[in-house]
């Protein structure tokens, strides 16, 4: 494979990453999260200055970035988790410029707004790849386990969730954290394949990006998430002909999802051999009655 | 001994007194009634015997343990399971997902055995999984196990909601206005089955009823509230004849 089609699976896989775990948060427990880029760079800038500043091997400064960005949560999830609805999105907004600021500011440290340039790039394709295709499996587990169960109950009603024995608030502060954890692998990546960080790479805008691709694929659905991140990060890419226009379409297609399908492309359909096989049921019915 | 016990209840929202000093008994295998007119306090007292309100004064003890103060989880982890009177269902779940999520006493794998298919996380879910077909079985909704619970209608999402309740093994039982919207057809056939799971599980059930039918034929006593206050506590036939109760709600003469 060439380096250009490499570096967008790459990328892709990056994105695909932190849609995953926005996807367990915001599509299966309920909680809006609008700053998963926060958790990006906590885990970019944490793993980037170990393998930089202290030479540490990159599986182990890519571990640290994700412990860091997990323990972020905790204390960030403790006040925060108990607010409703756009509260709680509003704090997770607060939070990611806050990290932002607070990076551009100890200059010593992380280089200030100028970033980190010349990082090692350690980040190839077949390890994120194999990566990537082990945490959607995970994920889809936690999903379909009674663990995952609970985390809908909650986002369907919380107080029934609450009635029938479920600890919202500590099933929520684990959807966080496991959302965090693999934010912070995608910001270790990331830093490690571009090879240069800067505060601006995990603004809002990236944030956005994440939490329109879970919305785009289907919030229920963690197919949907991945299909999503394949297709987001792929297409800029595709349009780059067509330059200035690509972002117009970009944000066309997404505006035209929403409209047509407002739950996404797959709303809750999973791919899994059963449901492709009624699927397989479905469309023979339909086309021998015709 | 008292299942259930309350001591000098209170609630107040404000300057509104919901619920004021309300004291009460449930013994273990009755059924209760709590009846009073609408805005009386009666689902209030719910609220607070499951967590849902922080008692504003008084205590709740439940199999002779405190119960106050503890988060809504806790108390139903301890075996108290409750309907609403507005149903509220996992509407994006199937049916069978709905009473799968309560089965909590059939599974116990861990949140890492979550991450991983490991066997005994297999075995686990496939017992739930069969427990929660066979309540389905007992509510009369096997056949639409995997339809969407919004999809439903209202009379079976009444049962589903009591098979869901029933899903946490529960110890007492409260049913708010079970058979809100039925008719009396549906009403008869509730009371049975009522009566039936009662057995069946061992349970104590308080319930709130507007149809005096049910409550009537149904309980072993009645307490009726009025403006958050006990205003009588009998058996059917003394509250029936009881002048206070026949002025706040059942009515005089004909209505009644």
């Amino acid at each position: 494979m060439s380096g250009y089609y490499a570096g967008i699976v790459i990328l892709t896989c990056v994105n695909l990453l932190s849609a995953l775990g926005l996807s367990l948060l915001t599509g299966f427990t309920g909680s809006f999260c609008f700053g998963q880029a926060g958790f990006m760079a906590v885990g970019a800038y944490v793993s980037t200055i170990l393998t930089m500043r202290y030479a540490a091997p990159f599986p182990g400064a890519l571990l640290a970035g994700v412990l860091a960005s997990t323990l972020v949560s905790i204390p960030l999830g403790y006040p925060t988790l108990r607010l409703k609805g756009d509260y709680f999105a509003i704090a997770t907004l607060g939070f990611a410029e806050a990290v932002r600021l607070i990076v551009e500011n100890l200059e010593k440290i992380t280089g200030g707004s100028r970033g980190i340039p010349s990082i090692p790039t350690h980040t190839t394709l077949p390890v994120i790849l194999i990566i990537t295709l082990l945490c959607i499996w995970l994920i889809r587990n936690y999903v379909s386990s009674r663990h995952g169960r609970n985390c809908v109950a909650i986002r369907e009603d919380e107080m029934a969730a609450q009635a029938i024995a479920v600890n919202t608030f500590r099933y929520k502060q684990i959807s966080f954290a496991i959302n965090a954890a693999l934010a912070g692998l995608s910001g270790g990546f990331l830093a490690h394949y571009v090879g240069f960080i800067q505060p601006s790479m995990f603004g809002i805008q990236k944030s956005t990006e994440l939490i329109v691709m879970v919305i785009f694929g289907g919030m229920h659905s963690v197919t949907g998430a991945v299909l999503a991140a394949i297709i987001l990060t792929a297409l800029p890419e595709a349009l780059r002909a067509a330059s200035a226009w690509r972002l117009v379409v970009y944000g066309a297609v997404v505006v035209l999802i929403m409209v047509v399908r407002p739950e996404g492309l797959l709303g809750s359909w999973e791919l899994s051999v059963a449901s492709v096989q009624d699927l397989w049921i479905r469309l023979r019915t339909r086309f021998s009655t015709q | 001994m008292a299942l259930l016990e309350i001591k000098n209840l209170s609630k107040f929202f404000g300057g509104v007194k919901a619920v004021d000093d309300f004291t009460y008994s449930l013994d273990r295998g009755h059924l209760h009634a709590i009846i009073g007119p609408n805005g009386a306090g009666k689902t209030t007292i719910f609220n607070l015997i499951t967590g849902i309100y922080k008692p504003t004064q008084g205590d709740i003890y439940f199999d002779g343990q405190r119960t106050t103060g503890l988060q809504a989880y806790q108390i139903a982890k301890k075996g108290i399971a409750r309907t609403f009177q507005n149903i509220r269902l996992f509407s994006e779940f199937s049916v069978l997902d709905n009473v799968r999520t309560a089965c909590h006493q059939r599974a116990s794998y861990s949140v890492m055995e979550g991450l991983f298919p490991t066997p005994r996380r297999l075995r686990q879910e496939k017992e739930l999984t069969n427990h929660a077909h066979e309540l389905l079985e007992l509510v009369g909704l096997a056949d639409r196990a995997t339809e969407k619970s919004k999809n439903l209608p209202y009379g079976h999402q009444r049962r589903l909601e009591i098979a869901r309740a029933l899903a946490l093994e529960p110890r007492l039982l409260l049913l708010d206005e079970p058979a809100a919207g039925m008719n009396p057809d549906e009403t008869e056939k509730l009371m049975e089955f009522i009566e039936e799971i009662k057995e069946k599980f061992d349970l104590t059930i308080l319930l709130i009823e507007h149809h005096m039918e049910v409550v009537m034929e149904l309980c072993d006593d009645i307490v009726v509230i009025d403006f958050g206050k006990t205003i009588a506590w009998g058996t059917p036939e003394e509250i029936q004849s009881n002048p206070v109760v026949i002025e706040a709600y059942l009515g005089v003469g004909e209505e009644a």
